[in-house]
């Protein structure tokens, strides 16, 4: 750790800095790609996770090991997990259909993409070029995750307890919105659903089936009670009632 | 002290020449494995020993070649692939359960510095600032081995598993995570080496003036994290009672249902290996680590040093992978409700409490007495105040027969009268009068 410190504050790269950068950038670069390449959402979802991954691994060879392996632990294994268990519920038949909407449009993205790219990378690259990092050993002084909670904890941390605040938030909300929980109180049980049943104006018997003495079986036609009166509880509420004109009931001559 | 010169510090790691390393890596790997053949083994004897039955006894002294058996047949047998099954994923799936599971091995202290071949080094692959991170980091990507198993074999079966395992570990992993959190309090270090360095330190506590030297091992200083701590990896590592992800009599086999052959070894290697990591773990964080236990400590002055601590390392490891073995030969499983309750409803807000109140503690060790015994006496206060008043929703009393019936609105159901006093049927006491009488002089005795 204090080695690798040092060497980087030195703005040299070590051998085994460089060696794992060579393997793990092209296999994040893969990953990018194979992300948006993908058809099928899981495979999509596992390339993200690679990218990740290697995103971790950078992070701790340039001396972050906090950072990097809680890159790991939360995104890869938490946010990115129940990204795979929604995509798992969706189904694994549902796949990217192949019939471009937008005519032109992966091109044009493609372009796009590239063209930013460059511009982003050439502007880096020609800012920074030459320029040597600095600060790393005073940051790591005590090292580094003793460093990164001294600055979490005095000067962000104000920043650090809105953004948990946020967070709770957001969970409470999402819990509150997505959460159905019976209470017990007011569950009912047989005495109570029996009272209900008894209540004045609430007739106990069963209720009559639809279309009887009616002048169709359709579910909508409501039943006749024996004076002629339609029976309004015979039919479902959402359905509107129906009465058949003389004409609806009439034989069409299509049945043999 | 010659004693303290052997505790391993960051800076003795990375300094080994290549083939010290190679020789620390083959052996934690082998110890993996070697301890999943032992440990299946293990676990069917004392298992069977439980059940009043011998366990495997054929193959080799006292059955000791039964899971080599097992693992060779499994090898020899047809690997099948489901047609509807992904078959990169299928693939990939239990190569990525094995390699977190063994991983987590290269951060493990097996004991202190050591010589070998004339080199001083720490028996331990390697430690860096943030190993238990490591480990944690491990267990949530081994996650992903079971769910694209559960996902990849194209069965509902699998699937179900693979959902509920997902579920499950992500729930047990915030519990696993903060019950550590009380560790890297007291310890002030996230590496495992100096997690086992400061458990040998004997803190000296303050009991009503009476000074103590309390016990190094946090399972004591810090007990609660430990039970939760436990619970916990017994629920990261799928095992019974907790086995929800393969319950047998509800999944078939879980995620590994479709599994055969080679991939279904190696998922249950992975499971072994991680049973054991993860006892090693415990181990290392909670029980001391290599350091001996206390009697043999107090007559031996040399069993922290050298190639000792191993072998109280590995008793304590066998303990632990016999904890498990009990669990699992005492406890029915759990429903998944009952389970998930158990996880965010109990665990988690006890180990929050636990941490405020360890934190708390640890704020006012430098306070003077005075102060620290006003405030302990106000927090004490308004808890108790608090528990005292707190509204305790009261359900009304319960309405006498008389009165739900007095309190009926008009126009309700007509009711017998409450008093009535039904006849006994006229019809019942015929049949009695009609009946002959019984003859107990014939009846065979025998055949009552």
């Amino acid at each position: 750790m204090t080695t690798q410190t040092v060497l980087a504050a030195a703005g040299s790269v070590p051998g085994g800095e460089a060696v794992t950068f060579w393997i793990l950038a092209p296999l994040a670069l893969i990953g990018a790609i194979g992300m948006v390449a993908a058809r099928n959402a899981v495979h999509s979802a596992l390339m993200l996770v690679l990218t990740m991954l290697c995103l971790g691994v950078f992070y701790v060879v340039q001396a972050g090991p906090f950072i990097g392996l809680v890159q790991i632990i939360v995104y890869t294994g938490a946010i990115m997990m129940l990204f795979l268990f929604v995509l798992m519920l969706v189904g694994r038949g549902a796949s990217d259909s192949v019939i471009e909407t937008l005519r032109g449009q992966r091109v044009a993205a493609l372009v796009l993409g590239v063209g930013f790219a460059g511009l982003v990378g050439t502007g880096m690259y020609r800012a920074l070029a030459g320029s040597t990092a600095a600060g790393l050993a005073q940051a790591n002084a005590e090292g580094n995750v003793q460093g990164v909670a001294r600055l979490l904890f005095t000067k962000y941390v104000l920043a650090f307890e809105l953004t948990s605040a946020l967070l709770i938030t957001a969970a409470v909300g999402a819990m509150v919105l997505a959460h159905i929980e019976r209470r017990r109180e007011d569950r009912m049980d047989q005495a109570a659903t029996m009272r209900a049943r008894f209540r004045p104006g609430n007739y106990p018997g069963p209720k009559p089936g639809p279309g009887v003495f009616a002048t169709s079986s359709s579910v909508a036609t409501p039943a006749r009670l024996p004076d002629g009166r339609l029976a309004e509880q015979s039919t479902p509420e959402i359905l509107p009632v129906r009465e058949l004109t003389a004409e609806d009931t009439t034989l069409k001559g299509t049945e043999k | 002290m010659t004693f303290l010169a052997q505790e391993p510090t960051l800076a003795d790691f990375g300094r080994d020449p290549w083939w010290l390393v190679l020789i620390k890596i083959v052996f934690a790997f082998a110890f993996g494995l070697l301890a999943t053949l032992l440990g299946v083994w293990f676990e069917r004897r004392v298992v069977g020993r439980m059940a009043v039955r011998p366990g495997p006894n054929q193959l080799g002294p006292f059955g000791l070649l039964q899971t080599l058996a097992d693992g060779m047949k499994m090898a020899f047998k047809e690997d099948i692939l489901p047609r509807s099954a992904d078959k990169v994923v299928y693939f990939f799936a239990p190569v990525i359960s094995v390699v977190c599971a063994v991983t987590a091995l290269s951060v493990m202290p097996f004991g202190p510095m050591v010589s070998i071949f004339g080199h001083q080094t720490p028996l331990q692959v390697t430690d860096v600032s943030v190993a238990v991170l490591l480990v944690l980091a491990c267990s949530s990507m081994a996650v992903y081995g079971v769910v694209l198993a559960g996902w990849a074999s194209g069965s509902t079966y699998p699937l179900l598993g693979g959902l509920r395992s997902s579920a499950q570990l992500i729930s047990y992993e915030v519990a696993l995570g903060l019950s550590v959190v009380a560790v890297f309090m007291l310890s002030g270090t996230m590496s495992t080496s100096g997690i086992v360095a400061a458990q040998g330190e004997r803190p000296q506590l303050e009991f009503f003036g009476l000074d103590v030297a309390a016990p190094g091992w946090y399972a004591i200083l810090l007990f609660p994290s430990f039970v939760i701590f436990f619970i916990a990896i017994v629920g990261e590592t799928n095992r019974a009672p907790f086995d929800l992800p393969e319950a047998e009599s509800e999944l078939v086999a879980g995620f590994m249902t479709e599994y055969s052959s080679l991939k279904f070894a190696l998922i249950m290697l992975s499971e072994y290996v991680a049973m054991v990591t993860m006892s090693a773990f415990t181990v290392t964080l909670f029980l001391g680590g290599w350091r001996a236990p206390w009697p043999i400590t107090s007559f031996w002055d040399g069993a922290n040093s050298g190639w000792w601590p191993m072998l109280w390392f590995f008793g304590k490891v066998l303990l632990l992978v016999f904890v498990f073995v009990w669990l699992r030969g005492t406890l029915p499983r759990l429903r998944y409700d009952q389970f998930m309750r158990l996880g965010w409803k109990v665990l988690l807000p006890l180990n929050l409490v636990w941490i405020l109140v360890l934190a708390g503690w640890l704020k006012t060790q430098g306070w003077e007495r005075a102060d620290r015994l006003i405030l302990y006496g106000a927090i004490a206060g308004v808890v108790l105040i608090v528990t005292l008043f707190w509204p305790n929703r009261q359900p009304a009393p319960k309405p006498t027969l008389a009165e739900e019936v007095n309190n009926r609105p008009p126009g309700s159901f007509p009711l017998p009268p409450l008093d009535l006093q039904v006849p006994p049927s006229p019809r019942t006491q015929r049949i009695v009068a009609e009946r002959e009488p019984a003859n107990l002089a014939d009846t065979d005795s025998r055949e009552v």
